[in-house]
């Protein structure tokens, strides 16, 4: 039966070709617009940690000014970096079960082979615990441990493009590579790996490329480095110089922990709550405390990673999507009404109505199908256009066709499309088959 | 003629009339706001950076060596750029204007000890250059004098070196002195060391703080200081103007000269401002584009759908076009029906498409902090949507005209 009205299906379309194309291309042009828009907010509101969600908790401890709030736009929301003296506090504390406190910063790479120029690489100076949180998947080798944290050793995680570049790809592991001027030994060697969005560091831009050498922090404090992205302070240091820099208030670091499950969560922010109060007897934290401890994706809502030109994007491109549906329903009406004499003819000849429903059903799906099909050439199109035009930002990066994409944009197109042709079709139904037939 | 006998047809076909009119109320909001959100970015785009960018570009230079003598590189890069054919002038500089990385800091009026309610506070992005910071900048200055040689001072991680005068946009003396001119006066703030003094020894026109995004992008300090290790050992940071049709050229020169004098670092991060520029924008410009994209193609579906359906309901009616053109109505007659028909329904569909116009206004301003629509983007859009109906009923109405009043007496 199915067949049979398919058949039909092809030869009514095909009747009035100018109808079908528009109908068609509303239906493509909408699944194109929208599925291109979704899939570049898909992919800017991912969650690489999503597995460890409730676990990875962001700290953030409020040190401002007594009558400056951090953001005044909004007074409640705590600073978003983290001064040196409470990450070294609270990762020496160690009530989590893993702590990483780090900044980015560059570090010039020496290659041993001349014809390699010596070049800068992007470096993140963090504590151990790095490793074990954000799981980067190794190669060869592992991290370090809280020995090469304490004696500043001069160990080092390169990236798979480093190793590339440098060891020809080879296992590295106990090799010596030469970054400013000092030799340090590769401990492990990472796969390739591009958490989208940048989970543990956005404040240098959410879709930026992870770093390509981890080192320990305690070198870059050693070397009197701060970080390379934020940098902020509300007051004037009292004491000049790098070690007035580690006392003071200026914020520039990230910390993140690692706890069991939600109630250690909370265990964890009351031992935050006490370590303030402690603090504060030192004359530190002249605010009300207000420590957040967010989970992974409440950070990445904190921190606005999805940029509102991709909402309004979206907005926009699913109320077009209904204006094209909403046109696709006028034309079918007006192509079903159009065939109210055949109706009644096949009426009469004993087609039940549940009958002529699936065929006209069949008809708008088929109109959808089509649709989304070359919709999915118009979305294809569309990520290539935006590749272009968003050329060297991140959205260039997020354009991708994903697979879920292509399958949910020919759902949409379907689903809308026989929603779109329900109301025609029901329309085509209530002929009556006699007063159609006596006009003959 | 004869509105009411067309209205009174259009009531019988309520369906096609409302789709209809969704769609072009849909249709007009979405137009309008989106005018209106490109309109703005152009704007943004447009505005002048107070910098001559023709042939302005910037580089960094990281030492390695372990002997590498910042101090002496800065003096030796400086003077190998500024020989460099071509060249107009070059300085040291913190940070890039448009680039969207940089520094910014808390200035006042009136000293600490004054409670903060009787001072002025204002935010000010600051660039650190030396003498020659001001020409290759190429910023207009308004008032007062350029900074001299025996201004500069270097900034090292222990010592924030000897600072008494700085230069302003126009903009933040407006706001931090409101009212006579503000050279002369005193600024204070962490730039010179403990919330010390420093004097407004100029003002400039304008000149644009790195972050185009920021909503107090005019508010610019410029300091006459360099630095010397201070926060990153061994880096600095080049700003070179060349002759505006020469930059090219001068780039490629610039890297090689400094490439050759030292080998103990790494010379990298050469761009144009041009290019800074264009990344900066970049977002605001692809918004632009994907906005007039949407608008384009939602007036192409409007139009088509309505081209569609009216295609249909001329077809619906060719018995009573027939009939009416057998008892005497002119193709001029005929046509003006489905011209007016139109007119009603797409006027209803503006009329709705308003009220959605200003609500999605609205809902833009809360959550987006846009301003409100001027008052004259929704009659021109209307008018737009209107044409745009009265367009593509042409065809279907020219076809309707060439219906035969023999079709009347045909099946009757």
């Amino acid at each position: 039966m199915m067949g049979y009205y398919l058949r039909l299906a092809i030869i009514s379309l095909r009747r009035n070709r100018i109808l079908t194309a528009l109908m068609v291309a509303a239906i493509a042009l909408g699944i194109g617009m929208s599925m291109t828009s979704m899939t570049v907010l898909h992919m800017m509101s991912a969650n690489p940690l999503s597995h460890k969600d409730e676990q990875v908790r962001r700290v953030q401890l409020d040190n401002w000014d007594a009558n400056d709030p951090w953001d005044e736009d909004n007074p409640s929301e705590p600073p978003d970096l983290m001064t040196y003296q409470d990450v070294r506090n609270l990762v020496a504390a160690h009530k989590a079960e893993h702590e990483a406190g780090f900044f980015p910063n560059v570090l010039s790479l020496e290659p041993a082979q001349r014809e390699i120029k010596p070049y800068m690489v992007e470096a993140l100076f963090t504590t151990h615990g790095f490793f074990p949180i954000f799981e980067p998947p190794f190669k060869y080798g592992g991290g370090w441990s809280q020995a090469e944290d304490d004696n500043a050793a001069r160990v080092a995680v390169i990236d798979q493009e480093t190793n590339e570049k440098i060891f020809g790809g080879e296992n590295s592991v106990g090799r010596k590579i030469r970054l400013s001027g000092e030799d340090y030994t590769v401990v492990g060697v990472l796969e390739k790996w591009h958490p989208t969005p940048l989970v543990y560091h956005i404040a240098a831009g959410a879709f930026n490329d992870p770093q390509a050498v981890f080192v320990p922090m305690s070198i870059g404090i050693e070397k009197e480095l701060v970080s390379g992205s934020n940098n902020s302070c509300y007051e004037d240091r009292s004491d000049p110089g790098y070690q007035g820099l580690l006392g003071s208030e200026c914020i520039w670091m990230d910390l993140w922990v690692q706890v069991k499950d939600d109630a250690d969560a909370q265990r964890y922010l009351s031992f935050l709550n006490n370590y303030v109060n402690e603090q504060k007897k030192n004359g530190r934290f002249p605010r009300p405390i207000n420590n957040k401890l967010r989970s992974v994706s409440e950070w990445l809502v904190a921190e606005k990673v999805v940029s509102r030109d991709a909402r309004t994007q979206v907005w926009l491109a699913f109320a077009f999507f209904a204006v094209c549906l909403i046109n696709t329903v006028g034309l079918l009406l007006a192509k079903f009404m159009g065939k109210s004499s055949e109706i009644g003819l096949r009426r009469a000849v004993g087609a039940s109505k549940p009958a002529v429903f699936a065929q006209y059903l069949t008809e708008s799906g088929l109109v959808g199908l089509a649709g989304g099909v070359i919709g999915l050439v118009f979305t294809g199109l569309g990520l290539l256009a935006l590749r272009k035009l968003y050329a060297g930002t991140s959205i260039e990066k997020l354009a991708q066709l994903d697979w879920t994409m292509v399958g949910l944009s020919l759902l949409i197109a379907l689903v809308a499309s026989l929603i779109a042709g329900l109301y025609p079709t029901w329309r085509a139904c209530q002929v009556q088959p006699a007063t159609q037939l006596k006009t003959q | 003629m004869e509105f009411r006998p067309v209205l009174n047809a259009l009531m019988r076909n309520k369906t096609g009339l409302l789709l209809i009119v969704l769609q072009v109320a849909i249709t007009l909001a979405i137009v309008c706001n989106s005018v209106f959100i490109i309109l703005q970015r152009i704007e943004k785009v447009n505005r002048p950076s107070g910098m001559q960018e023709a042939g302005l570009f910037t580089v960094n230079s990281l030492g390695f060596a372990p002997d590498f003598d910042l101090a002496g590189s800065l003096r030796q890069d400086l003077d190998a750029l500024r020989s460099i054919p071509g060249v107009i002038d070059a300085t040291t500089i913190n940070s890039v204007p448009l680039s969207q990385g940089g520094w910014s800091e808390g200035l006042s009026d009136q000293p600490d000890s004054v409670p903060q309610d009787k001072r002025i506070r204002e935010s000010s992005a600051i660039y650190m250059v030396d003498e020659h910071g001001l020409n290759t900048l190429g910023v207009k200055l308004i008032a007062g004098r350029d900074f001299n040689a025996g201004d500069i001072s270097p900034r090292t991680k222990d010592d924030k070196g000897t600072l008494h005068s700085v230069i302003i946009t126009q903009a933040l003396a407006e706001k931090m002195f409101t009212g006579g001119t503000a050279v002369g006066k005193t600024i204070y703030s962490s730039l010179g060391g403990k919330n010390g003094p420093v004097t407004v020894v100029g003002v400039v026109e304008r000149l644009q703080a790195p972050w185009v995004g920021w909503d107090k992008v005019e508010q610019t300090t410029i300091v006459p200081q360099y630095s010397l290790g201070e926060f990153d050992a061994n880096s600095a940071r080049y700003l070179i103007r060349a002759e505006p049709g020469r930059r090219d050229e001068v780039m490629k020169e610039a890297e090689r000269k400094l490439g050759e004098i030292n080998t103990g670092r790494i010379v990298r991060g050469m761009r144009s401002i041009e290019e800074v520029r264009g990344d900066s924008y970049r977002q605001d410009r692809a918004m632009t584009m994907v906005l007039t994209t949407v608008i384009f193609a939602l007036l192409a579906v409007t139009g088509l759908g309505i081209v569609g359906m009216v295609s249909f309901w001329v077809t619906r009616r060719i018995k009573q076009i027939g009939t009416r053109r057998a008892l005497g109505a002119r193709r001029f007659d005929i046509r003006r029906y489905f011209m007016i028909e139109n007119l009603i329904v797409v006027g209803i569909g503006v009329a709705v498409g308003l009220v959605l116009t200003y609500g999605f206004n609205m809902w833009l301003m809360k959550h987006y902090e846009l301003p409100r629509l001027a008052w004259y983007y929704a009659p021109l859009g209307a008018l737009t949507v209107l044409l745009l109906g009265q367009l593509a009923v042409f065809g279907p109405a020219t076809r309707a005209t060439r219906v035969s009043p023999a079709v009347a007496t045909r099946t009757v």
